[in-house]
C-alpha cells in the first residue's frame, strides 16, 4: 500500500514546475538580486561588527573621551583637571615621538613613547597584555611595545633595541607586548598608512620617561574620561583655560583622535557602500522581474482564462504570479544572505586582524538579515506587480481569445530605413527596437547600469593612483624627511646637507594651526616652503605651484568648511608658538589631496610670527649608495626627532591598497558581469520565446542558422552598444558620489577615471552580454521547426 | 445558496437558463458590433443542447455570458433562480467555481501539469468534486493520468479537458467547439464522452459546433444567425454519437 503523501495544490505544482522550467532565467535574476543583498549584508555586517567591537573594546579598556597636549605642564595641574565638573578621571602622561635604531635594520624606525603610571597599570586607555609582563617600576630600560610592531619585527619578551630618547641613545628591553584602544589604528607621524615594521608604540614607566625627556614632575599629554551626561564642549573649554599657559595645542574629543577618526571613516565608508550599490542591483532586479513576468503572463493568457473560467478569483491569479516572483526573489535572497553572511564574517575577521582588535564581536543583527530579505522581496514585488495585476485584471473571455498580433506601422523612420536597403534581418532588429521603445530603453538602461558599476568600481584604483601620484611623485619628492622636536635656525639645513649620502636638502615648516572665520573653527597644518621649493611642492590639481609671499593658500575643502573665499581674512592660532591669534589673509585655493593644509612661504610664516628664519623639518634626497651611511648618521644625531621614509611609506600605502584593490576589483567584476548577464540572458530568452515562430519560419525559408541567430544577437549587441556611453556617464556619476562620500579628513579621493577604465568596463559588459546571448542562440540551433509551427499562440 | 442548487443531478425538465432580451454590443473604436441582439431563450435541466450558426453569429458570446465569463450589455440572464446579470465579478467567480464546467476548442490544458494535475486544478477549489482519478476514468483515460499534455494526442487532451470540467460535478457543462480541432474519429470519441456524462450524471450540457451532423445527438437544437435566435427544434429521438454522419 502506498501511503498518500500530503498533496500540493495543483496551482502550486504549476508554480514549482514553472520555476524549474525557467531555472536559467531565475538564476540569472537571482544572481543580480543576490549581489545586491550580499553587498547590503556585507556592508551592514562589517560596519556593525567594527562599530560594536570598537565600542566593546573602548568600554572594557576605559578609552578616554577627551585628549589634550601641552609642552610642559606641572603634574599638580592634573588634580585641577580632575576637579573640572563632568570629568571622571585624568591620566597625565609624558608622550613623545622618538627615533629607534633597530638591530638589523639600516633605516631608522619611529615610535611614540607613552609613560605608564608610577603605581599599577593605567586607569584610562588600559593595555591588553598579549605576552610578557609589566615593567618593574624601578627599572629604567624595561618597556612594553605594541603587539603588531613586535609581530612585524619578530620581537619577544627579552629582546632588545636602541632608541634615541631626548638626545641620548638608550638600550631598551621588551618585557611585554600589548594592544591599546588608543592605537587600534597605528600610524607614524606624517605617514599615510600603518607600517608596523617602521613605527612602534612604546610604553615605559613614568620615572624612566621623566628622566629621558627631562619632564620630572610634569606632563605633556593628558587623557580625560568624562562622567555620563557630561558636556564635552564645556569640559574642553575648561581644560584649554587651565592648560593655556603651558603651550597647550587645544584639547579635543575622540573625533580628532587619529585611531578613532580613522575607524570612524572606515565605518562610514561601509555604511555608504550599503546605500549606494545595493539600490542599483535592486532596481535591475525589479526591471528583470518585470520583463520576465510580463512575458510569462503574455504566454499564459489562455491558462489565466482557464483558471478564471474554472472559478479561480482575481486574487488567486494575482497571488499566483506574485508568488512566482516571490520564489525567484527567495532564491536570490537565499543566495545573497548566504554569500553576504559568509563574506561579512570573513571580511570582518580580516578587518579585526588589520586593525588589531583583541576581540571581534560579530553577530549579524537580525535587522540586517531582515533588511536584506525585505529589500529583495520589495524589488521583486515591485517588478512583478504590473504583470501580476495585468493577469488578475484580464477579463476571462478576452483571455481565451488569442492576443491580436502587434501592429507594425510604416513610420517616417521606416521610410528612412527602406531607403538604406538593409538586409531583412537587420530590419527585423530595428523594427523590434522601434516597436517597443520602452522595452528597448529599459534594456539599454540595464546594460548601462552594468557598465556603470564597473566604471565606478575601477574608479577607486584610478583615484588612488591619482592620490599616489599627487602625494609622492608631484608634491613629496624627497627620500626622507627629518623632523625636529622644535623649530631650529636655518643653519641646520647646511648641517644636514653635510651628512654622508645627502644629495639635496631643503628646509620647511610644518606647524599645527587653528583657523577661525566667524564662528567656524578648523584645525589644519601650515606648510611653509622656501622659494623654488623642489622636494616639497604645493599642487594646484596636478600642476606644481608656489604660494605667494603674503597670505596663505588654502585647500578647497578646508576653505569650504570655514566658509571663506580668497581675499577674506582668517584668525590663526599657532598652537604652542604664540598666545594671541594673528590675522591671515586667504590668497587662493587649491584642491585638497592629503588633509587640510594652508600653504605659505617660509619668509611669510616667519613674518607672521615676527621671528628670525627657522624651520621644523628638512627634506632630503640621497645618493643611491649613500643610504646606509646616512641612516647611521641620523640614528646618532641627537636633535632629530623623526625620520619619515617616504619610500617605505609609499610601499606600505601601495601594498595595503593593492591587497584591498584586488579583492574589490574581483568582487566588482563579478557584480558588473552579473548585471550584464542578467539583462542580456533574460532579454534574449524573451526575444526567443516571442519570436520562435518567426525565427523558425525564417529557417524554413532557407536562412542559415547564423543569419537567423543574428536577429537575436544583433539586437542584444545593438542595445548593449547603445548603452555604453550612458553607462560611462552613470558610472562617472556614481564615482563622483563615492569620491564625495568616501573622502575623509585624511585624504580626498580625486575624481579620476582613466580612459582605460571606461574601455575595460565596456569590454566586460559587452563580453558578458554576448556570452549570454550566445547561450540562448544555441536554442535556435535546436529549434524543432515542426513543433514550433504546430503550437498555437 | 442552498445545497440543492448544486446537486449533481437535478429534476429534469426544470429551467436551467433563461434569457430575456439579452444583448451584447462590442464597441471598438468607431465600429459597433452587435454580437447578440435581443435573445430570449430557455434551456432545461439535464438536456443536451447544440448551438449551431455561421461564424460570427454570436454563439461563443452567448456561451461566455451563460458561463459567467462575460457581461451582457443589456437584458437579463438567469441560471435557475440566480440572476447572472445582477452579479458582480466576485459573485460571478463564485458562480463559475460552484456550477460551471467549461470545455474549449483548444483544450487549454496547463502544459506544466500532468493530466491528473490539470484535473486537480479544478477539484482543488470546487466545493464537492469527484476524485481526479474518477473523472479521468469517466473519459477513458485512467491509464494516462500521469502524462503531460505534450504526451497526449489532441483527442486525449480534449478528453482531459472534459474530465477537468466534469470533475467538479458542475450544474452545467459548456463546450465551445469541443471537436473543432479534431478529426472525425477522435471527434466521435469526445462526443461519446459528453453524451455519457450527460446521460449518467444528468448534467445540463451546451455544445457549440459547426458540424450540423452533431445536432442529431441533442435534445434541443438552437440555430443562431446575426446575433439572433433563428430557429429552435427539439429532437424526438436522439442518435448515438457513433452513428453521427460527420
Ligand atoms: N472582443 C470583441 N471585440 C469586438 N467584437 C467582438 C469581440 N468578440 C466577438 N466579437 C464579435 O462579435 C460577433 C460574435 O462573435 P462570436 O465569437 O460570438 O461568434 P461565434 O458565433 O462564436 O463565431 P465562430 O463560430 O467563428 O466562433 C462577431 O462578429 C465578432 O467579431
Ligand atoms: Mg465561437
Amino acid at each position: 500500500m502506498v501511503i498518500p503523501r500530503p498533496q500540493l495544490r495543483a496551482l502550486d505544482l504549476k508554480l514549482l514546475r514553472d520555476l524549474r522550467r525557467l531555472w536559467a532565467q531565475v538564476l540569472a535574476i537571482a544572481a543580480v538580486l543576490g549581489c545586491g543583498v550580499a553587498v547590503l549584508l556585507m556592508s551592514l555586517g562589517m560596519s556593525d561588527a567594527l562599530d560594536r567591537s570598537r565600542a566593546a573594546y573602548y568600554e572594557r579598556e576605559a578609552f578616554a573621551q577627551v585628549f589634550a597636549r601641552a609642552t610642559r605642564a606641572p603634574l599638580g595641574l592634573a588634580g585641577e583637571l580632575r576637579a573640572i565638573p563632568g570629568v571622571r578621571d585624568v591620566e597625565a602622561r609624558v608622550s613623545r615621538f622618538v627615533l629607534l635604531d633597530l638591530p638589523g635594520r639600516v633605516r631608522p624606525a619611529t615610535a611614540q613613547v607613552v609613560s605608564l603610571p608610577d603605581a599599577g597599570p593605567p586607569r584610562l586607555n588600559r593595555l591588553v597584555l598579549r605576552s610578557g609582563r609589566w615593567p618593574e617600576p624601578g627599572r629604567w630600560d624595561e618597556v612594553i611595545v605594541d603587539a603588531p610592531f613586535a609581530a612585524a619585527q619578530g620581537y619577544r619578551p627579552g629582546d632588545r633595541f636602541a632608541a634615541n630618547l631626548g638626545g641620548a641613545r638608550r638600550e631598551l628591553t621588551v618585557v611585554g607586548t600589548a594592544l591599546s584602544p588608543e592605537f587600534v589604528y597605528t600610524i607614524g607621524p606624517g605617514a599615510m598608512m600603518p607600517d608596523p615594521s617602521g613605527h612602534a608604540v612604546i610604553w615605559m614607566p613614568r620615572r624612566a620617561a621623566e628622566a629621558a625627556f627631562d619632564m620630572t614632575g610634569a606632563f605633556d599629554d593628558a587623557v580625560i574620561a568624562l562622567r555620563r551626561g557630561a558636556d564635552e564642549a564645556s569640559v574642553i573649554a575648561a581644560i584649554d583655560r587651565l592648560l593655556a599657559p603651558y603651550g597647550a595645542t587645544g584639547a579635543h574629543g575622540r573625533d580628532r583622535q587619529i585611531s578613532h577618526a580613522f575607524l570612524d571613516s572606515e565605518i562610514e565608508t561601509l555604511r555608504v557602500m550599503a546605500w549606494i550599490l545595493p539600490p542599483v542591483f535592486l532596481l535591475i532586479t525589479a526591471f528583470l522581474v518585470n520583463m520576465v513576468m510580463a512575458r510569462i503572463v503574455a504566454l499564459e493568457r489562455a491558462e489565466i482564462g482557464l483558471l478564471k473560467a474554472a472559478g479561480y478569483s482575481n486574487g488567486a491569479v494575482l497571488s499566483h504570479y506574485l508568488l512566482l516572483a516571490g520564489l525567484i526573489a527567495s532564491v536570490g535572497i537565499a543566495l545573497g544572505l548566504t554569500v553576504g553572511g559568509v563574506l561579512a564574517r570573513e571580511m570582518a575577521g580580516l578587518y579585526a586582524r588589520f586593525y588589531n582588535f583583541p576581540e571581534l564581536i560579530f553577530s549579524m543583527s537580525w535587522t540586517a538579515w531582515a533588511l536584506g530579505a525585505l529589500a529583495g522581496f520589495a524589488a521583486a514585488g515591485l517588478g512583478a506587480t504590473r504583470a501580476a495585476l495585468g493577469a488578475a485584471r484580464l477579463p476571462p473571455a478576452v483571455a481565451m481569445a488569442p492576443p491580436s498580433p502587434p501592429r507594425f506601422a510604416r513610420g517616417a523612420v521606416d521610410r528612412l530605413l527602406s531607403a538604406v536597403r538593409l538586409p531583412q534581418t537587420d530590419m527585423m532588429i530595428l523594427r523590434s527596437v522601434l516597436r517597443w521603445p520602452l522595452r528597448a530603453g529599459t534594456a539599454v538602461l540595464g546594460y548601462a547600469l552594468g557598465t556603470a558599476i564597473l566604471v565606478s568600481s575601477s574608479f577607486f584604483s584610478d583615484s588612488l593612483d591619482g592620490i599616489m601620484e599627487r602625494a609622492f611623485d608631484l608634491s613629496n619628492r624627497a627620500d626622507v624627511v627629518l623632523s625636529f622636536p622644535r623649530d631650529l635656525p636655518v643653519d641646520v639645513i647646511a648641517a644636514v646637507r653635510d651628512l654622508p649620502g645627502v644629495l639635496q636638502a631643503e628646509g620647511h615648516v610644518y606647524a599645527a594651526v587653528r583657523l577661525s572665520h566667524g564662528h567656524l573653527t578648523e584645525d589644519a597644518t601650515i606648510q611653509a616652503l622656501p622659494p623654488g621649493s623642489d622636494l616639497t611642492r604645493m599642487l594646484d590639481g596636478t600642476r606644481p605651484a608656489a604660494p605667494p609671499d603674503a597670505g596663505a593658500v588654502l585647500t578647497d575643502r578646508l576653505a569650504a568648511r570655514l566658509g571663506v573665499r580668497p581675499g577674506e581674512v582668517l584668525r590663526a592660532e599657532l598652537v604652542g608658538l604664540r598666545r594671541d591669534p594673528v590675522a591671515l589673509r586667504v590668497a587662493g585655493l587649491v584642491p585638497e589631496v592629503m588633509g587640510a593644509t594652508a600653504y605659505m612661504t617660509l619668509s611669510g610664516y616667519d613674518r607672521l610670527l615676527g621671528r628670525p628664519p627657522k624651520i621644523s623639518s628638512v627634506a632630503v634626497t640621497l645618493r643611491a649608495d649613500g643610504e646606509a651611511a646616512f641612516h647611521r648618521a641620523v640614528k646618532a644625531a641627537p636633535a632629530v626627532g623623526g625620520a619619515l621614509l617616504l619610500a617605505d611609506n609609499r610601499r606600505a600605502f601601495e601594498s595595503t591598497i593593492a591587497q584591498n584593490m584586488t579583492v574589490m576589483a574581483t568582487v566588482y567584476v563579478v557584480l558588473g558581469s552579473a548585471i550584464a548577464i542578467g539583462v542580456a540572458y533574460n532579454g534574449a530568452r524573451i526575444q526567443l520565446s516571442e519570436r520562435a515562430r518567426e525565427l523558425a519560419s525564417l529557417r524554413i525559408l532557407g536562412l542559415t542558422r547564423w543569419e537567423v541567430s543574428w536577429v537575436l544577437v544583433g539586437e542584444v549587441l545593438l542595445l548593449a552598444l547603445l548603452a555604453q556611453p550612458l553607462g560611462w556617464a552613470l558610472g562617472y556619476g556614481i564615482a563622483a558620489l563615492m569620491a564625495d562620500r568616501f573622502s575623509s579628513e585624511f585624504y580626498t579621493l580625486p575624481l579620476v577615471v582613466e580612459p582605460a577604465t571606461f574601455a575595460f568596463a565596456s569590454l566586460v559588459s559587452l563580453g558578458a552580454s554576448v556570452a549570454s546571448v550566445m547561450l540562448v542562440r544555441r536554442r535556435i540551433d535546436r529549434l524543432d521547426l515542426v513543433a514550433v509551427m504546430k503550437t498555437r499562440e | 445558496m442552498d445545497d440543492s442548487s448544486r446537486m449533481w443531478a437535478d429534476a429534469p425538465g426544470a429551467v436551467a437558463f433563461r434569457t430575456e432580451a439579452l444583448c451584447k454590443v462590442y464597441e471598438t473604436g468607431p465600429v459597433r458590433v452587435v454580437a447578440l441582439d435581443n435573445v430570449d431563450l430557455t434551456l432545461r435541466m439535464g438536456e443536451l443542447t447544440v448551438l449551431l450558426g455561421a461564424s460570427g453569429s454570436g454563439k461563443s458570446t452567448l456561451l461566455n455570458i451563460l458561463g459567467g465569463l462575460d457581461h451582457a450589455s443589456s437584458g437579463r440572464v438567469w441560471y435557475r433562480e440566480l440572476e447572472l446579470t445582477a452579479l458582480g465579478d466576485r459573485a460571478l467567480t463564485r458562480y463559475r467555481r460552484d456550477h460551471v464546467g467549461f470545455v474549449f476548442q483548444f483544450y487549454n490544458l496547463v502544459p506544466s501539469l500532468t493530466a491528473r494535475e490539470n484535473v486537480r486544478l479544478v477539484t482543488d477549489i470546487a466545493p464537492d468534486p469527484m476524485p481526479a482519478e474518477e473523472a479521468l476514468g469517466l473519459v477513458g483515460l485512467g491509464a494516462r493520468m500521469d502524462h503531460f499534455p505534450a504526451q497526449l494526442s489532441g483527442g486525449e487532451q480534449q478528453r482531459v479537458a472534459i474530465a477537468r470540467a466534469v470533475a467538479k460535478r458542475p450544474g452545467v457543462l459548456l463546450c465551445d467547439e469541443p471537436t473543432g480541432a479534431l478529426d472525425s474519429r477522435t471527434g466521435v470519441q469526445v462526443l461519446e464522452v459528453l453524451d455519457r456524462v450527460n446521460r449518467e450524471t444528468g448534467t445540463t450540457t451546451v455544445v457549440i459546433t459547426h458540424n450540423a451532423g452533431i445536432r442529431a445527438m441533442a435534445h434541443r437544437v438552437l440555430r443562431f444567425a446575426d446575433g439572433r435566435l433563428a430557429s429552435e427544434e427539439v429532437n424526438a429521438t436522439r442518435v448515438a454519437p457513433s452513428e453521427i454522419v460527420w
